[in-house]
């Protein structure tokens, strides 16, 4: 009996061991062939100037357009899927907490548009555009990205807020608090760390991706100076560099990404330590 | 002997379970009555009951009556947080609100209507030392209240409970996850405090019961078996469940 528990422990201990190596390692290559490559084409130039003339052919300029358009698309529409997101979500945790079925039927419909491709986003961006008389604009590519990065922001706050112990809730109820203030001034505050991880994750998937601003953001050598104008993004940036046929545009790409990796990495970095400077406050168990 | 707390005939199901068979209950002012009863014996539904904290729980049926003041608190236009913040609720763990020590307190006297941060300060300062608290944190009153002992984290769960100003406390186990010393203070600080509050207390400790109950409703199986003055209760006990109880056959 206690052998095979042991030999169990030591089969499920190498498996795990396998399939952690095997993740780090596809993640290096990711990370090493970016940085190999983008490294190479990387230049103070690329980072702070936007595209000239010939760019795309390999003459000079840079991909600043796409690094601002970048940032303030998905800022853009963080905040604003943060301010509709997390109303919801505390709806969810604290009004309707009787309504079990209810609750779990929205997080069944929010799971599944969660798995929604991005280009469905865009093309459904695309329609209501039409049907708005809205042009390719940083204003559609923040609403589409909005609309696609919503259901994360909403579930994964939601997981968060779930965990709030009910007595935490008996106990401010008790205090003669009404539902609001419940949301607003407890959960919040006992979940700041899990909200500032659900931004994250909504921001990465929000400057990351390409295929719902497609239609809706358009591209654009210009810096963004109006919510009514086409706005660059990285993403596209690298697809539009990656299927150049010169060499050194090529390259760009690689030093795109290196430059859209390193955005994720300080964004996310950044609000880790946010978290924990929050998380002190959190009740220790 | 005024009565607080009237219960008529409440019942309450769980699903189809029955958690609560019929309870008659009266709970005297200004005394301290402890609920009695080994686990799973529907203390804390009928405490929660009180309060109205069933609410929360979807699963949960509640019919019957419990007057307060003569208003049975189940009617329909009945205001429910006015009704919780004439209860001050200390429950099994201490929950203290994610905020600072002070704001702790300083958050349910903003709800019972205290205004002005002078007045507040001072009534912060006043229950904290009511809690036998304050020489411990006087100067953390900055720091989040997560970081103080469960024993501390009850007390100022007991601060913020009087800072809403009740007539009643309601006290599911207050002292189970205590060391031995913070318990003993709640045990005497409801003593002390009694002539002012209505105390209901809920219990599986006999030793506890004896201690500190004036009255004692004894429940085994979701029923009420006994209830009454606490000398009589532990001297003279009238059902066999109860003396079987009092004996240790249950526990």
């Amino acid at each position: 009996m206690k052998r095979t528990l042991k030999a169990e422990e030591t089969f499920f201990r190498i498996l795990m061991n396998l399939t952690t190596g095997f993740i780090l390692i596809i993640l290096g290559i990711i990370i090493y062939s970016v940085f190999e490559k983008g490294m190479k084409a990387m230049s103070w130039e690329m980072l702070t100037s936007v595209p000239s003339g010939g760019y795309y052919y390999g003459k000079g300029g840079g991909i600043l357009n796409a690094i601002v358009g970048s940032l303030v698309l998905a800022f853009g529409a963080t905040i604003l899927a943060f301010l509709i997101g997390l109303p919801v979500a505390l709806y969810m945790n604290v009004f309707l907490v009787r309504r079990k079925k209810l609750v779990n039927l929205i997080r069944f419909i929010l799971d599944l548009i969660w798995g929604v491709p991005s280009i469905v986003y865009g093309a459904f961006g695309f329609t209501l555009m039409v049907f708005i008389g809205l042009q390719t604009s940083l204003l559609a590519g923040i609403i589409t990205v909005t609309l696609f990065i919503l259901p994360i922001m909403i579930r994964s706050m939601d997981e968060i807020l779930r965990t709030v112990p009910m007595g935490l809730s008996e106990a401010t109820y008790s205090l003669g608090s009404n539902k609001s203030e419940l949301a607003f001034k407890i959960f919040t505050r006992q979940s700041v760390s899990g909200i500032i991880t659900a931004v994250l994750l909504s921001f990465g998937r929000a400057i990351g991706d390409a295929a719902s601003v497609l239609f809706t953001a358009g591209y654009t050598d210009n810096l963004p100076n109006s919510l009514m104008e086409p706005v660059a993004t990285l993403p596209l940036s690298i697809f539009f560099q990656l299927a150049s046929p010169v060499p050194e545009v090529q390259a760009r790409a690689y030093a795109s990404a290196l430059v859209l990796t390193v955005i994720i990495l300080i964004v996310s970095l950044f609000s880790r330590g946010l978290g924990k400077r929050y998380h002190k406050t959190k009740i220790n168990f | 002997m005024e009565t607080a707390i009237t219960i008529k005939d409440l019942n309450v199901f769980a699903g189809k379970t029955q958690i609560l068979h019929d309870i008659n209950a009266e709970i005297p002012k200004n005394k301290i009555t402890v609920i009695l009863g080994p686990s799973g014996c529907g203390k804390t539904t009928l405490l929660k009951c009180m309060n109205r904290l069933t609410d929360l729980y979807p699963e949960l049926k509640v019919s019957g009556e419990i007057l307060i003041n003569d208003k049975n608190i189940f009617d329909p236009g009945a205001d429910i947080s006015k009704l919780r913040q004439s209860m001050g609720l200390l429950s099994q763990r201490p929950y203290p609100l994610p905020m600072t020590i002070y704001n702790n307190i300083a958050y349910a006297l903003k709800l019972r209507g205290v205004r002005g941060k002078r007045k507040q300060s001072i009534l912060v300062m006043d229950y904290l030392k009511q809690a036998n608290l304050y020489d411990e944190v006087r100067k953390r009153l900055r720091e989040p209240a997560s970081r103080l002992s469960i024993g501390q984290q009850q007390r100022l769960c007991l601060a913020r409970g009087l800072a809403v100003n009740p007539d009643i406390i309601l006290a599911d186990e207050p002292t189970s996850a205590l060391d031995p010393i913070s318990s003993r203070f709640i045990d005497e600080k409801f003593q002390e405090i009694k002539p002012h509050f209505t105390i209901v207390v809920v219990t599986h400790v006999l030793r506890q019961a004896r201690r500190i109950a004036d009255n004692v409703i004894f429940m085994y199986m979701g029923e009420v078996i006994e209830q009454g003055p606490a000398t009589e209760f532990f001297e003279n006990p009238r059902e066999e469940k109860t003396k079987s109880y009092l004996e240790g056959m249950f526990n």
